[in-house]
C-alpha cells in the first residue's frame, strides 16, 4: 500500500476526468464497466448476517478510484450494511455475521491481521444524522488527528479541513464556539471537514443530506461533486435524483442482492435490470 | 355535528376536569412533601443552630460538662470516612458501570451479575457492617480503623454508585459513539474522550446520592464496633474514629434536655456538610459544562 497520507496529497486529477463520459460497453455488455480497474475497496461474495436474517446476500463489487459511487435501493434492501461492512463500524452490531470478502486494496478488512481502527483512518465515515461532538468546532475537527498522532501544524490542519468542507468562511470566526451551535447542513459540513482532517482515502457517506434541507442538501452535493477529486465516496442515497446527479456509478440493491451496478448514466437511462428500470421510474420502493 | 363526528363522543368537558383534578392532586403530594422537609429542618434548625458555634466544632464531647461538649472527634472521623469513601467508591463503580455498559458480553451471566447488582441496592445496610466485620475488622485485620469503616461503606454505596452510573453510560447517545470510531479512534479513547464526559453529570448525581446516604448511616458502623463516644481524632486512615451519626444517636440517648440540642446541633453541621457536597458536585458539573 502506497502511503500517501502522511504528507498533504497533491493536486492530481482523477485519471478519467478528461475523457468525461465512461467509456462505450463492450460486446461483453455492462460488465466492462461493472468492473472499474484498481479499485480501492472491492467486495467478494459478501454475506452479511444479523442472527438468522441476511441484509447482504452474496455481493460482489468494486469501488472505483476517485469517484462517486451511489449505493441506491428501497429501504431495508441492505444499502447501510453494505456501507459499513466497508470500515467495519459493523463491529458493534451484536450478533452480525460476515462470510465473504472486502478488500481494501487487496488486504482482506476482515482477517484477523487487519486492524480497524486502523482501517478507518483511512475509510471515514460521514452518518445520515450530523453528529458533531458536544465540543468546539476546533476540537471537532482536531481531535481525530489528535488521536492519531498527528505531528504537523494542527491549526493549518483544521483550516484546510474546513476550506476542504467549504465551511472556513462561515466559521472561521466562532472557531472555539460550540458545534451544536451550528445549523444542521453546516454540522453536516462539519462532520465532512472532521473525516477528511484525516486524510482518508474513501468517504463512506451513509444518507448525508436526508437530514437537511435542499439548500443544505445542494451544498453537500457540490462539495461531494469537489471530494472526489481527492477523495473515492460511496454515498448511500434514498433520493434517485441525488444518486443521478453526484454519482458517477451507481448500484442498485434489492431485498439484500446486488441488482445492477454500471455507471451512473446507464443504469438511470438504459438499465439491463427490468426491476431497476421499475425502482428508477417509480413503479416500487 | 356534521356527518364526520358521527360516532365521535369526545367529552371534553370531562376530559379536562379530569386534567385539572389531576394538577391539584399532584401539586397536594408535591406540597405535603415540602412542607413535611420544611417542618422537620425548622424544628432541627430552631434546637440546634444556637449551639453550632466554634467551640461546638472544635471541642471533644464531655459527659462531664455536656455545655461544653462538642463534635471535634466525630466530624473529623466523617470527614475521613467521606474522603476515603469517596476515593474507593467512585472508581470502583464508574469502572464496573463502564465494563457492564461498554466492554461485558450480553450473556446470561451478565445479566444475572446485573440483576444481583440491582438487588444488592436494596440490601439493608446493617448487613453490609456484618461483612464489613467479617471481611475487614476480623479477616484484614484492619479493626476500627477509618480503612475498615470506609471500606464497609464503599461496599454500601458501590451498587447504587453503579447503577446510576450504568444509567448515565446508557443515556449518551450512540451517534457519538459511532462518530468517534468513525475518526479511528479505540474504544479506550472513544469512551475516556467521549463517553464519560457526557455521562458524567449522570454519574456526579448518583455519586452524590450514594455518598450523602453513606455519611448518614450509623446501623453498619456500629455493628463494626466503631465507638460511639471518643475523645481523640483520626491522624491516619489507621487510626480509630467515630463518626457524626454514631455521636448524634449517643446524644439522643441520653436523658437530659441538653443532649438534645446538642444532638440536633450536629444534624445540622451534618446538613451543612451535605449541603456542600451538593454544591460542590453543581460547581463540577458547571466548570465541566463551561471546558468542554
Amino acid at each position: 500500500m502506497v502511503n500517501t497520507l502522511t504528507t498533504p496529497r497533491p493536486f492530481v486529477p482523477p485519471p478519467h476526468a478528461s475523457s468525461g463520459d465512461h467509456p462505450a460497453q463492450d460486446a461483453a455488455g455492462r460488465h466492462a464497466e461493472a468492473a472499474p480497474r484498481d479499485p480501492v475497496i472491492r467486495t467478494e461474495n459478501l454475506t452479511i448476517r444479523y442472527g438468522s436474517y441476511e441484509a447482504v446476500k452474496n455481493i460482489s463489487v468494486a469501488i472505483a478510484t476517485r469517484r462517486v459511487t451511489a449505493i441506491i435501493g428501497p429501504s431495508g434492501c441492505g444499502k447501510s450494511t453494505l456501507l459499513r461492512a466497508m470500515n467495519r463500524m459493523n463491529d458493534f452490531v451484536r450478533g452480525m455475521k460476515v462470510s465473504g470478502r472486502i478488500y481494501y486494496h487487496g488486504q482482506d478488512i476482515y482477517d484477523p491481521s487487519c486492524d480497524a481502527v486502523a482501517l478507518r483512518r483511512k475509510v471515514g465515515m460521514v452518518f445520515q444524522k450530523p453528529n458533531p461532538f458536544p465540543k468546539s468546532i476546533f476540537k471537532n475537527v482536531a481531535w481525530g488527528p489528535t488521536i492519531n498522532g498527528y505531528r504537523g501544524n494542527l491549526a493549518e490542519l483544521v483550516e484546510e479541513s474546513l476550506r476542504h468542507a467549504a465551511l472556513w468562511d462561515e466559521v472561521k470566526d466562532k472557531l472555539h464556539q460550540s458545534a451544536l451551535a451550528l445549523s444542521g447542513g453546516q454540522q453536516q459540513r462539519l462532520c465532512i471537514a472532521r473525516a477528511i482532517a484525516l486524510q482518508p482515502e474513501v468517504l463512506l457517506m451513509d444518507e448525508p443530506c436526508s437530514a437537511l434541507d435542499p439548500i443544505a442538501t445542494q451544498r453537500i452535493e457540490d462539495l461531494i461533486d469537489q471530494l472526489k477529486q481527492d477523495y473515492t465516496v460511496v454515498l448511500v442515497t434514498h433520493n434517485m435524483q441525488q444518486a443521478a446527479r453526484v454519482s458517477d456509478r451507481t448500484a442498485f440493491l434489492y431485498m439484500g442482492e446486488l441488482v445492477e451496478v454500471d455507471a451512473t448514466n446507464t443504469i438511470f437511462t438504459t438499465p439491463h435490470n427490468p426491476r431497476t428500470q421499475d425502482y428508477i421510474t417509480g413503479r416500487f420502493g | 355535528m356534521n356527518s364526520f363526528e358521527a360516532g365521535f363522543h369526545p367529552r371534553l368537558g370531562f376530559r379536562r376536569a379530569i386534567g385539572r383534578a389531576f394538577t391539584v392532586l399532584c401539586a397536594a403530594f408535591g406540597l405535603a412533601a415540602v412542607a413535611c422537609l420544611s417542618v422537620l429542618l425548622w424544628r432541627i434548625f430552631s434546637a440546634g443552630l444556637p449551639y453550632v458555634s466554634g467551640a461546638f466544632l472544635t471541642h471533644f464531647p464531655s459527659d462531664r460538662a455536656p455545655e461544653l461538649s462538642g463534635i471535634r472527634s466525630s466530624l473529623w472521623g466523617t470527614l475521613w470516612l467521606i474522603l476515603l469513601t469517596t476515593l474507593f467508591s467512585i472508581p470502583l463503580g464508574v469502572g464496573a458501570a463502564l465494563y457492564l455498559e461498554e466492554y461485558a458480553p450480553r450473556t446470561r451471566t451478565m445479566r444475572m451479575i446485573q440483576l444481583n447488582i440491582a438487588n444488592l441496592a436494596g440490601v439493608p445496610s446493617i448487613v453490609y457492617g456484618m461483612l464489613g466485620l467479617a471481611l475487614f475488622v476480623r479477616g484484614m485485620q484492619l479493626g476500627r480503623s477509618v480503612w475498615a469503616g470506609a471500606l464497609t461503606l464503599s461496599l454500601l454505596v458501590l451498587p447504587v454508585i453503579i447503577i446510576a452510573a450504568r444509567e448515565a453510560i446508557t443515556a449518551v447517545p450512540d451517534s457519538i459513539r459511532q462518530a468517534s470510531f468513525g475518526l479511528g479512534a479505540t474504544r479506550w479513547q472513544t469512551l475516556w474522550h467521549h463517553v464519560l464526559p457526557a455521562a458524567l453529570p449522570g454519574i456526579m448525581t448518583g455519586v452524590i446520592l450514594a455518598l450523602s446516604r453513606a455519611i448518614g448511616e450509623a446501623a453498619p458502623l456500629i455493628v463494626l464496633g466503631i465507638p460511639i463516644f471518643l475523645q481523640s481524632v483520626p491522624r491516619g486512615p489507621g487510626d480509630e474514629f467515630t463518626a457524626m451519626p454514631l455521636q448524634i444517636y449517643h446524644w439522643t440517648e441520653q436523658p437530659a434536655d441538653i443532649y438534645r440540642s446538642l444532638a440536633a446541633g450536629g444534624i445540622v453541621v451534618l446538613l451543612g456538610i451535605l449541603f456542600s457536597m451538593n454544591a460542590a458536585a453543581v460547581a463540577i458539573r458547571t466548570w465541566h459544562q463551561k471546558h468542554k
